[in-house]
Order: structure tokens, then sequence, then C-alpha cells
């Protein structure tokens, strides 16, 4: 069976969902409209068709479009051998998907790396931690709007435009912290000093209050009672 | 004012007294008392900077939390910022045991953005083979030697290593480097096989099949080896599936799944070689697997270096590859084509790819985002060794502390691809 075969079949039983199957070097892309449907769409994909690796999860930051950020899923069969890509939009300002952990363990680590580098959170996740930064960094690095050395940014309080400093720089802990979050220097409030070690976002909000502007490009702060 | 104050040391009879006299109640507690132990991130066993914190009731682990990203460097996000060639370099520091394949998977997946993976020349589809298959004895070579020596045997380290020497000699006279070769350039090679070449290559392929069967000899019906990886760090069918392993790893558990049968890439389907796969699923399959995989490459090797033909290594289309340095200075297009893809690089259609590599440590994919133009929108890497070790949180407890060695080695992962 090949992979169009499959990606008409995955169409047929969410009709209203996908998009036409569109074919580029031999590969199958489809697109989801709604990206809460994903851990069913998954399920169905793997117990009925077959797509029993989920080879990579990644997202993209369609900076300055909306939706901004845009999941991407790679299934794969052992049985049919055929690749097949799910594509599914997720706004800036809710930046959550539900997880598909429950499908394919294998999802966790992917998850936490895109939470990590693009700061879109995973619904239902038992374990959503940064992976490849540390806990306590501010900032989402993958995010178009996070500069690189040497180039101009609108990103506050990030060090990168300018050559970081021996000592005392921002990428200096300070020593003693109990944990990483305790020792790093960016989410410290400058006046005060205090060591913040309460929970992120709302180390987030401190911030935001001491400066008046919120601190990097953070995950949105939840809706009052959701 | 601080006052100077005497300490008092007790005796040991003082103190044995003092502990005799304290309640039991305070040692019965200490029954079942879980321990957390830190293993790494520098800790020889995790072959680079791999931390575990581990949870113990006495040697039997409890609960471990992998950490990773103490090599984090960026890549992907460095990867769109710069022109498709200019990212090659980089990919010598993800795998850094096999920078070879690497290099290739790479080239492959922009070369499959562009529709060109079809119509490079045969002779650098061979060559890119025997690159691979260097690369991926290279690796496993030194995962055994390495392995071998976490537990105890040192001589395999040694032996192991004086045959990868003759790997990173090639590797030298092929791309002047030894470890950060960047071989290959998109649409082709960045040069082509030295004088005399391929007649070391034969060489070294009869010498290192000695070396595998030595190595098997010392080690396979070792008695101290075959105890500490026999029943260990067991992998059962379904979990190696459901958690998403690759490589040797996978094949381990008994899945016979190896891209360069599955997904045939350059000429991997002329070729003749078998895929190894095990039964148990322990560390002691997967180095079974190890072992076999180094004797089909030299296989493969073997038949590639017989088949090689002639001709150019290059891609002709002067809007891929670079033209010829003699004609860059001597003719007007190919200087035009050279400065175009000096400054602006190549310019690659709107759209995405997946390209999965079949390499030492399992599938290496690059998933390319393309707005067109010279730099990637995204890029994405897929790396063997970040996926293989997230099972490691469900597979570690029940195992005994000197278990972690001996799993860790058997997954053979490399942090600079882990982390990127």
């Amino acid at each position: 069976m090949s992979a169009l075969e499959l990606a008409q079949r995955l169409r047929a039983r969410f009709s209203d969902l996908f998009s036409e199957p569109a074919e580029f070097r031999g590969e199958i892309s489809m697109t989801v409209s709604d990206a809460e449907r994903m851990p069913e769409i998954g399920a169905f994909a793997r117990t009925d068709l077959g797509f029993d690796y989920l080879v990579d999860i990644t997202s993209i930051d369609n900076y300055g479009e909306d939706p901004r950020f845009t999941l991407v899923y790679h299934l794969y069969g052992y049985g049919h051998r055929c690749y097949l890509r799910l594509k599914t939009n997720v706004s800036e300002e809710k930046a959550e998907a539900p997880t598909v952990i429950g499908v394919w363990l294998t999802a966790n680590w992917h998850e936490r790396e895109i939470y990590d580098m693009m700061g879109i959170r995973f619904r239902g996740h038992p374990d959503l931690r940064r992976i490849l930064m540390w806990e306590g960094y501010p900032h989402f690095p993958l995010r178009k709007d996070f500069p690189l050395s040497g180039r101009p940014t609108e990103v506050p309080e990030v060090a990168f435009t300018d050559a970081a400093p021996l000592a005392g720089g921002p990428f200096v802990t300070i020593a003693g912290g109990k944990d990483t979050v305790a020792r790093e220097p960016r989410v410290r409030i400058p006046d005060t000093d205090e060591l913040e070690t309460n929970s992120r976002l709302e180390r987030r909000l401190d911030i935001k209050e001491a400066h008046g502007q919120a601190f990097g490009p953070g995950p949105i702060e939840p809706a009052k009672g959701s | 004012m601080p006052e100077t104050q005497a300490i008092q040391f007790k005796d040991a009879a003082a103190r044995a007294a003092e502990a005799a006299a304290a309640p039991s109640g305070d040692t019965a507690d200490l029954q079942g008392e879980k321990m957390v132990l830190n293993m790494g991130p520098s800790h020889p066993a995790t072959h680079g900077v791999l931390r575990i914190v581990l949870e113990l009731d006495g040697e039997i682990i409890t609960a471990a939390r992998p950490e990773i990203g103490y090599l984090h460097r960026g890549d992907e996000k460095i990867a769109e910022n710069m022109t498709y060639t200019q990212f090659i370099p980089y990919t010598d520091r993800l795998d850094y045991l096999a920078p070879l394949a690497n290099n290739v998977a790479y080239a492959l997946a922009v070369e499959k953005l562009l529709g060109i993976d079809k119509d490079l020349p045969p002779r650098c589809q061979f060559i890119r083979v025997i690159c691979c298959e260097l690369a991926r004895i290279s690796s496993h070579l030194l995962g055994l030697g390495s392995y071998a020596m976490d537990l105890g045997a040192l001589t395999i380290f040694l032996h192991t290593f004086t045959e990868r020497e003759k790997i990173h000699n090639l590797a030298e006279s092929l791309s002047g480097a030894r470890f950060t070769t960047s071989y290959t350039r998109i649409g082709g090679l960045s040069r082509d096989l030295p004088h005399g070449w391929v007649d070391q290559c034969r060489q070294f392929c009869k010498q290192v099949v000695v070396n595998i069967d030595e190595t098997e000899t010392l080690l396979n019906r070792n008695r101290i080896f075959v105890d500490r990886t026999q029943g260990i760090g067991v992998i059962s069918r379904e979990e190696a599936i459901n958690y998403g392993l690759s490589g040797p790893v996978l094949r381990g558990s008994n899945v016979d799944h190896d891209l360069r049968k599955a997904q045939p890439y350059l000429v991997y389907d002329q070729l003749q070689f078998d895929v190894p796969v095990g039964t148990a699923g322990d560390a002691y399959d997967r180095y079974l697997v190890r072992i076999e995989e180094m004797r089909q490459s030299v296989r493969m090797i073997h038949q590639c270096l017989d088949k090689l033909p002639g001709g150019p290594v290059n891609v002709a289309d002067g809007k891929v590859a670079m033209p010829p340095k003699h004609r860059v200075l001597t003719g007007m297009e190919e200087l035009i084509h050279h400065f175009i893809r000096v400054t602006q690089g190549i310019n690659a259609p709107a759209g995405e790819i997946y390209f999965g590599h079949e390499n030492p440590k399992g599938e290496l994919g690059f998933y390319i985002n393309s707005k067109g133009g010279g730099t990637p929108y995204r890029l994405k890497i897929r790396s063997p060794s970040f996926v293989n070790l997230s099972i490691l949180q469900h597979m570690l407890p029940g195992h005994m502390v000197s278990d972690v060695v001996a799993i860790l080695g058997s997954f053979d992962f490399v942090m600079g691809e882990c982390d990127r």
C-alpha cells in the first residue's frame, strides 16, 4: 500500500479535518485543521493504518504570520514502509497542543524539546521540563525573534548582541543557588537582587511588574480561571 | 568579638558507646531509605556529558532521570542563518565519531530538496557508500573498544583503536582532516579519491576483518563480559518500536529495519549485504549486531571498490556544484556561477523534505523546510542518540548501579549528536 493510499484512508476517516494530500519529492504531507484532534488521529494512524513508528516531531515558527507555529509529525510504518507527514497549526496566543505520548511513547522527549526550543506547551505531558536548556532559562532560542550573536534584536536582556563580558555577564551563573533557576542571573530583579524561587510563570509576572515589560518572548500566561 | 572554642574530639570508643546508646529506631529508618546519586556529567562511562540522576535503594535503581543538553550548541538555529554549503562542517560535529556518514546524510537531504538525488554521478555515489561504511566501522570499533573497557577488558580498546587509526589515515588522505572531514558538497564531493587510495582501502579491509575476529575471540565467550551483558538492559520488540529506537539498538531487539534496505538510497540496492538482527534484545545482542554490521560493511566496501566506475564526482549543473577552479579562472560563465554559489548559495525551491539516513548510531534524519533561496527556513536534525536515550528513564529502574555502565555502553550514543 502506498503512502498516498494510506493518506486517503486517513482522510476518509477524518474527512472534515484534512487538507488534500500534497506531494513533494515523493513525500506526502497533509495539514490537520484542528491540533486538538492529533491524539485521536495518531491513535487511528497507529492501530488501523500501521504507522507504528513516530520518527520525529518538530515545530516551525512562522514569525509574522498567523497562526504562528506549525507542528510537524513524521510517521513511518514498519509493515508498509511508508512515510507520512502531518502538519497542524498552533496560534501564538494559545501556544498549546495535546500530547501524543498516549499513542507513541517516543513523543516524550520530542515534545519536551519543542517546549524548550519554541515554547509550545503540551497538555497532558507528564514531565514537561526544559531538556536542552536549563530550568530557569528565560527564552525560547529557536523562535525567529531570538537573535544570533552580533545581530540587532528587540529581545531585551539578551547579551548576544554584544560580546559577553568575562565576569558578571548574563551567562555567568550566580554561585550558591540550590538549582539552575536560582543560579540564572537573567531571572533576578536587578535592583533588589532577590532570588526568585517561585515558578517560572509567576517569576515572569514579578519581573514584568518590576520592569514594566515582559521578559523576552516567554510563554503566554494562562487565562484566569482555566 | 568571636570567642575561641575548643573542639572536643571523641575517640573511637566514645563514638561506639554513643552509637550503641542511640535508640534503635534511628537506624531502623535507614532500611529502605532512598539515596540519590548523580552519575555524570563527567563520568567515563557516559562517553561525553550525559548526566543521570539515579535514585537508589541499596544497589538497586528505583528511578532514573537522564539530564541532557550539556553539549547544546544550537546547530539548528545556526543552520537557519547560513547557506546550505556552509552548514556542512557543522555536520561533522554532530556524531563526531562518524563525520563522513553525517556529511553524506546532510548532502543527500539537501539534494533531495533540490531534486537531484537521483542524478548524482555513479562514481560519487559509490565513494559516498564507501565513506558511510568506513564511518560505520570506525564508530563501531570505538563503541566496542570503549564498551569492553568499561566492563574491564582493556585489551579490546587497544586492539580496535589500532584499526580505527587506519580509518583516520584514510580519511586524512581523502579529505585532509582526520576527524572534521567535511568531505561532501551539495551535488558531489569536495575532491576525487587520491592516487593509491583504493589499494590502501582494500588493504585496510583485509586487516580489519582479522581484528574483528580477534575481538570476537576475546569477548564472545569471555565469562565476565557475558555475565555482565546477557540479560541486562533487555528491550522488548514492542518497547523498541514504541520508543522510536533505531540503529543497532533497534535491530538488537529483533526488529528487522535498516534504512539501507527499507528505503534504499545511493547504490545500496546494487550491493549484497545482510542485516543482522538480535533475538533477546539485551546488551549482548546489541554487541553481536555491531560486530556483524562491521563485517557486512567490509563486504560492501569490497563490492564498491570492485565496481567503482570512472567519471566525474560532481553534478555538471553549475547552479548546484562549484565549477572547477581552473575553469573559474578562465571562463566567464564559470566565474559567475562561482560568485553566485559563494555569495548567495544554492537557490533551493520552496518545499519541505525529510531524509533519513542509516548512520552508525541509528536513523539520522534531516527535515528541511525551505521558503526558497540559499538558506533553510527550518532545519531539524532528528538524531538517533537523542531518541535512543529517551528509553533510559523507563529501562534503568530495576537494574544494579554497575549495570548502568553496561547498558550505556551497549547504546553507543554520542552527546554531540544528542544535544546538537
